[in-house]
């Protein structure tokens, strides 16, 4: 079990390199279902015994990350009509380095953080990697529908935290992924189909009206 | 019984109003809205005489932090509520229907925030507030409401879902230790057995993520633009009742951390982000033209002086908690008010509202009036609060903390001092012609601004009994 635990964490943190490093949208939606299909698996490789909770915490997650969110980017690049690609203002090359160095810093931090119940070690530092990604990917790409991906990819990173304490806290991880779903319905559903219509691109950079 | 009342009540309002159809429907919809306003102000009422029983294994529970939020936020409403049936009348944005469910889900949600006494319930009531605010920021369904909506959600989302991660680092950090998890209750009385360090980083980050709700700086770039372009009662409750409960979410983490004698610690983190939005306040109120944007940094201001007096700890902690109700009623008069100037010209810009003492003479002296209740001067109840705070700050042994802040204040009164006295006196563009103005629209202010003046004149007993309560509760007192 330990070892296929830490092989799903580490494809996690190649998930995470492969939006980092991609140019492709496309690209970007398929790791971040890896992703979710990745997330999907945890729940029941870390339980002790899989009791139902588990088994639709598992089902709840594969549906919501793996395949719902995904098809909902897919569909919003389809209606959108998006061609051109990711538009990074930090290029792809420093994006890797950083990547890199944000998970040499959570692996610093998580050494100081002890957990008080350790079970998987690799759980902490490879989720406080993903939610630094997220916020890297949220705040220096600037098509919307970039920004929701780093949105989401934050959110996994919590839900991999909150997988350390699925046990004592049962009901926080669904409401993260519930979280998941408002993001989905409400951004990118309402708003990013209206700024499509309104400003002819998902660009959020031309979100520039409102100044002081 | 009644706590389930307050978090449900709302809620099934707001199903009604959304299923409501036809021609009767707007006129319907503006009594549901009243009626669920008065009955939610007259519950809550009765949960002052009286203990009150937690329910749901202690999840929901009425103590004096919750039950003054949970006041303030009733009191808002109904008079938010009286307005808005004004204001439904001259102005229809989309039929009202989605206006009228989004403001009774807010309601609801505000209550869960105040009566929660469980993280994650409360977390869970703090982003439904965001939730059924945002329709209605974006009412216009034009490019400048579109913009704002989506820098409101992101950033908010982002947000929340740090503050989320918080709660997690809490539950960790009260791993292995007896009691419910995440219940305010369990988590005050085991706080010094709380893992140390879990508990400064879910501190630290559940004050950014409620932080960002209620618009401290740095985290405050979405409330002028949200502010600016939402309709202004929307912004009333946003500036009144939205931050408050935020507020609420803030000041929970600080119970916790202070019954765990994390103070040294998260003192001057409180201190940082307070003088921060004081300055930041200060330096973008000068030269503001549109009021509504002028009162966003104003509740920036307003914010910093909340978690200045948390910060502070002793008297100032029973003056954050007294600012915070202070501040809240001061800022829904005068966005309501600033809404009739807006509905007098389709604008709220400072150029296109000059001399609204002529042209609408009861919303000019409250706009005046309001100049001087939301700058602190006496004999308004936010010179009272602040003046506390103030005097925490000497007291506690950080004059160069009191003699900053007088400044940045000083800083704050020219600004909004130049911008309202400009659009209150100034000359009326030509055929302007003097109005008489609706009932509806000026009862609610009129209200607030005796409120605010009452509570700088004379704080009633069982106020200021629960006021000392809810201080002592963040580890302060009463002065």
């Amino acid at each position: 079990m330990q070892t296929a635990t830490a092989l799903v964490l580490l494809f996690v943190v190649l998930s995470n390199f492969a939006v980092l490093g991609t140019t492709r949208l496309t690209t970007c939606i398929r790791s971040l279902a890896l992703q979710g299909l990745l997330l999907g698996i945890l729940p029941l490789l870390l339980a002790s015994r899989i009791s139902a909770h588990v088994l639709l915490l598992a089902l709840g997650t594969l549906v919501v990350k793996a395949i719902v969110l995904p098809r909902f980017l897919t569909w919003a690049i389809r209606e959108a009509a998006v061609r051109r690609e990711v538009e990074p203002t930090v290029g792809y090359i420093a994006s890797l380095l950083l990547g890199t160095l944000a998970l040499g810093l959570a692996f610093a931090i998580s050494s100081r953080l002890p957990l008080p119940q350790v079970r998987e070690t690799l759980l902490v530092p490879v989720s406080l990697s993903t939610v630094m990604t997220g916020l890297f990917i949220l705040t220096t790409r600037r098509k919307a529908l970039t920004q929701v991906i780093g949105y989401l990819m934050l959110e996994n990173g919590i839900y991999l935290f909150g997988l350390t304490q699925a046990e004592s806290v049962p009901f926080l991880l669904e409401l993260g992924v519930l979280l998941d779903v408002f993001v989905a319905v409400f951004i990118m559903g309402i708003v990013v189909f209206h700024i499509n219509r309104e400003f002819d691109s998902l660009d959020s950079a031309r979100l520039t009206e409102l100044s002081d | 019984m009644r706590v389930i009342a307050l978090c449900v009540l709302p809620f099934v309002a707001a199903l009604l109003a959304f299923l409501m159809t036809g021609p009767r429907a707007p006129r319907m919809r503006a009594a549901l809205l009243l009626s669920v306003a008065v009955a939610h102000t007259g519950i809550v009422v009765t949960l002052w005489s009286g203990s009150v029983a937690p329910v749901l294994a202690g999840w929901l529970a009425v103590d004096a932090l919750g039950l003054l939020v949970l006041t303030l936020t009733s009191t808002l409403f109904l008079l938010t509520a009286l307005y808005a049936v004004g204001y439904l009348k001259h102005v229809r944005p989309r039929g009202g229907r989605l206006f009228s469910t989004g403001l009774l889900a807010f309601l609801g949600a505000a209550s869960i925030v105040s009566l929660s006494h469980h993280l994650a319930v409360l977390w869970v009531g703090i982003e439904a507030t965001t939730l059924a605010l945002a329709p209605l920021v974006f009412h216009r369904h034009d490019r400048r409401s579109l913009e704002a909506v989506w820098k409101y959600l992101v950033l908010s989302s982002v947000g929340i879902a740090l503050a989320l991660l918080g709660i997690f680092f809490l539950a960790t950090a009260q791993a292995g230790l007896p009691g419910r998890p995440l219940v305010m209750a369990d988590l005050v009385l085991h706080a010094r057995e709380l893992h140390p360090a879990w508990l400064r980083a879910a501190f630290l980050f559940l004050l950014v993520g409620f932080g960002t709700k209620m618009g401290l700086a740095p985290l405050h770039t979405w409330k002028p633009d949200v502010y600016g372009e939402a309709p202004s009662l929307v912004g009333a409750l946003m500036a009144g009742a939205l931050t408050s409960a935020a507020f609420l979410g803030v000041a929970r983490a600080t119970q916790v951390a202070m019954a765990a004698g994390q103070g040294p610690f998260i003192q001057p983190v409180l201190l940082g982000f307070g003088m921060l939005s004081l300055l930041v306040a200060a330096a973008f109120m000068i030269g503001r033209h549109d009021l509504k944007r002028l009162l966003a940094y104003s509740s920036v201001e307003h914010m910093g002086l909340l978690v200045l007096g948390l910060g502070l700890g002793g008297a100032g902690a029973y003056g954050a908690v007294l600012h915070a109700v202070n501040n809240g009623l001061a800022k829904t008069w005068l966005f309501l008010v600033v809404g009739n100037v807006a509905l007098a010209t389709g604008s709220s810009a400072v150029a296109a509202n000059r001399g609204m003492v002529h042209v609408r003479p009861v919303s000019g002296m409250l706009l005046i009036l309001g100049l001087f209740a939301v700058t602190g001067s006496p004999p308004f109840g936010l010179f009272l609060s602040e003046f506390t705070i103030l005097r925490a700050a000497i007291d506690t042994g950080h004059p160069w903390i009191a003699a900053a802040t007088l400044l940045l204040l000083a800083i704050v009164f020219i600004g909004m001092a130049s911008a309202l006295l400009e659009v209150v006196l100034g000359d009326p563009p030509e055929g302007a012609v003097r109005a008489r103005e609706s009932a509806w629209l000026i009862a609610g202010p009129l209200v607030l601004a005796s409120m605010v003046l009452l509570l700088g004149v004379h704080i009633p007993a069982p106020l200021a009994l629960m006021l000392e309560r809810a201080a002592g509760a963040l580890g302060g007192f009463a002065p």
